[in-house]
């Protein structure tokens, strides 16, 4: 089937099988391989994207579903491509948190943690050690770093709200 | 996961007739129950057909005693709208604690319904909240609507269109959730219809029901204390590795009495 989708700002237009999952066209098609495939089941959330803003996780959504919409990866969420200098700034703000917090050991998790992460701060409720830790629910993290990872979202929230003032 | 046809159809109409003339066909709503089971190969439809944009299915409404949710509203749609957090915001709660935020991202009402999962948090609130479920043919009493495991009354190639909630004075969902699915080990809605209470239990047997004596104890007297010999309802228990039949048989009756121990001290 055709299919026209956005990604990371970029338009594509596609010719895939029906049964192709998100995370397979990223992957294989688009090789935007930091969206990672943990259990394939949608419990782990390594392969958490934005579809139109909101968190999903590609490995339960078919490409099919994307069609017209705007998908984002981890890929997509720094300064853009041709602008990058090579500095800490090219990083988007919750990447820099978690670099700075040393929230990955292995850093599998991570790309899904960040774009879930940032949906949570994005949405604007209050954030502490709770919320934090509830908000990431869907996402498991193998080396158990949960302690810094949460560290490095509330010091994202802090620059991200600082950001946007 | 095997290949199979997919269909956007742009009315009801059209996607039961789809349904109606493919050979072994699916619906497909947000897809978090369906599509797992594809990739594992348990399912392979022929065809699958996409609900997403059929626009009856679609829309929140508050209208004389009643709240009508769209069958196509997901999980995070329930939970953060406005309506349904004033109309009843125990049903908003509830939604708020479906599995986890992507999930609830993608998961729909009616899909939820119409999967009729054994520890899906929705079907209690169905039987407690004597809901009322439209389809593209007919509507459903809430107590003719869960049959048994993943069971329900709904046909083959039947729809859901909406769900009709009845607005009570009050109501409370509490739940004992498996720690990693976040599913409902044992979830209990007690909700009060002025002074005529209603409950709604899932988790606990092959599919949601009601506890009739736990409903007669608290409407003659609403107190956690009047379930402390009420009878459970006359289910199979479930057990299996997440917990025992001994184990769910208790925490129903603590859940209906922390949701009711909830309400009282309001």
């Amino acid at each position: 089937m055709n299919l026209t989708l956005t990604v990371n700002g970029a338009e594509h237009s596609l010719d895939v099988p029906a049964n192709t999952l998100l995370v397979e066209l990223l992957r294989t098609r688009l090789r935007l391989t930091g969206t990672h495939v943990g259990c394939d089941t949608s419990q782990c959330g390594a392969c958490t994207v934005h579809l139109d803003g909101c968190a999903v996780k590609a490995c339960t959504v078919l490409a099919a579903q994307a069609q017209g919409r705007s998908v984002t990866t981890i890929e997509g969420i720094g300064r853009p491509n041709g602008t990058r200098n090579g500095s800490p700034d090219d990083l988007h703000p919750m990447q820099a948190a978690f670099r700075d917090c040393h929230a990955l050991q292995c850093g599998f998790c991570t790309p899904g943690m960040i774009l879930r992460a940032m949906e949570l701060v994005e949405s604007g409720g209050t954030l502490d050690n709770r919320t934090v830790r509830e908000g990431l629910e869907g996402n498991i993290c193998r080396c158990a770093g949960y302690h810094n990872i949460v560290k490095a979202v509330l010091a994202a929230g802090d620059a991200m709200q600082e950001q946007s003032r | 996961m095997h290949p199979f046809n997919y269909h956007k159809p742009s009315t009801l109409a059209e996607a039961v007739a789809l349904h109606q003339g493919a050979e072994d066909p699916a619906y497909l709503s947000g897809g978090h129950t369906l599509l797992p089971t594809m990739t594992q190969r348990l399912a392979a439809p022929s065809d699958l057909i996409d609900l997403e944009g059929l626009t009856e299915l679609i829309g929140i409404a508050v209208d004389n005693g009643t709240l009508s949710i769209g069958a196509f509203t997901r999980h995070a749609e329930v939970a953060a709208s406005t309506e349904v957090q004033s109309a009843l915001p125990a049903l908003a709660e509830l939604a708020e604690g479906i599995g986890d935020a992507q999930v609830r991202n993608r998961g729909t009402i009616g899909g939820s319904l119409a999967n009729s999962d054994p520890a899906a948090d929705y079907p209690a609130a169905v039987l407690a909240l004597n809901a009322v479920i439209h389809t593209d043919r007919r509507q459903i009493p809430a107590d003719g609507y869960f049959r048994g495991l993943f069971e329900t009354a709904l046909e083959a190639d039947e729809v859901i269109t909406r769900v009709d909630f009845a607005i009570p004075s009050r109501a409370a969902y509490e739940k004992f959730p498996n720690p990693a699915s976040r599913y409902a080990t044992v979830g209990v809605m007690v909700a009060d219809f002025n002074g005529t209470v209603r409950v709604g239990v899932t988790g606990a047997g092959p599919c949601a029901c009601r506890a009739d004596a736990f409903e007669a104890a608290l409407s003659a007297r609403f107190d956690p204390a009047a379930l402390d010999d009420a009878e459970l309802p006359a289910i199979d228990f479930n057990s299996d590795l997440h917990a025992s039949a001994e184990y769910r048989v208790h925490l129903v009756r603590v859940m209906a009495q922390r949701a009711t121990a909830r309400l009282a001290s309001l």
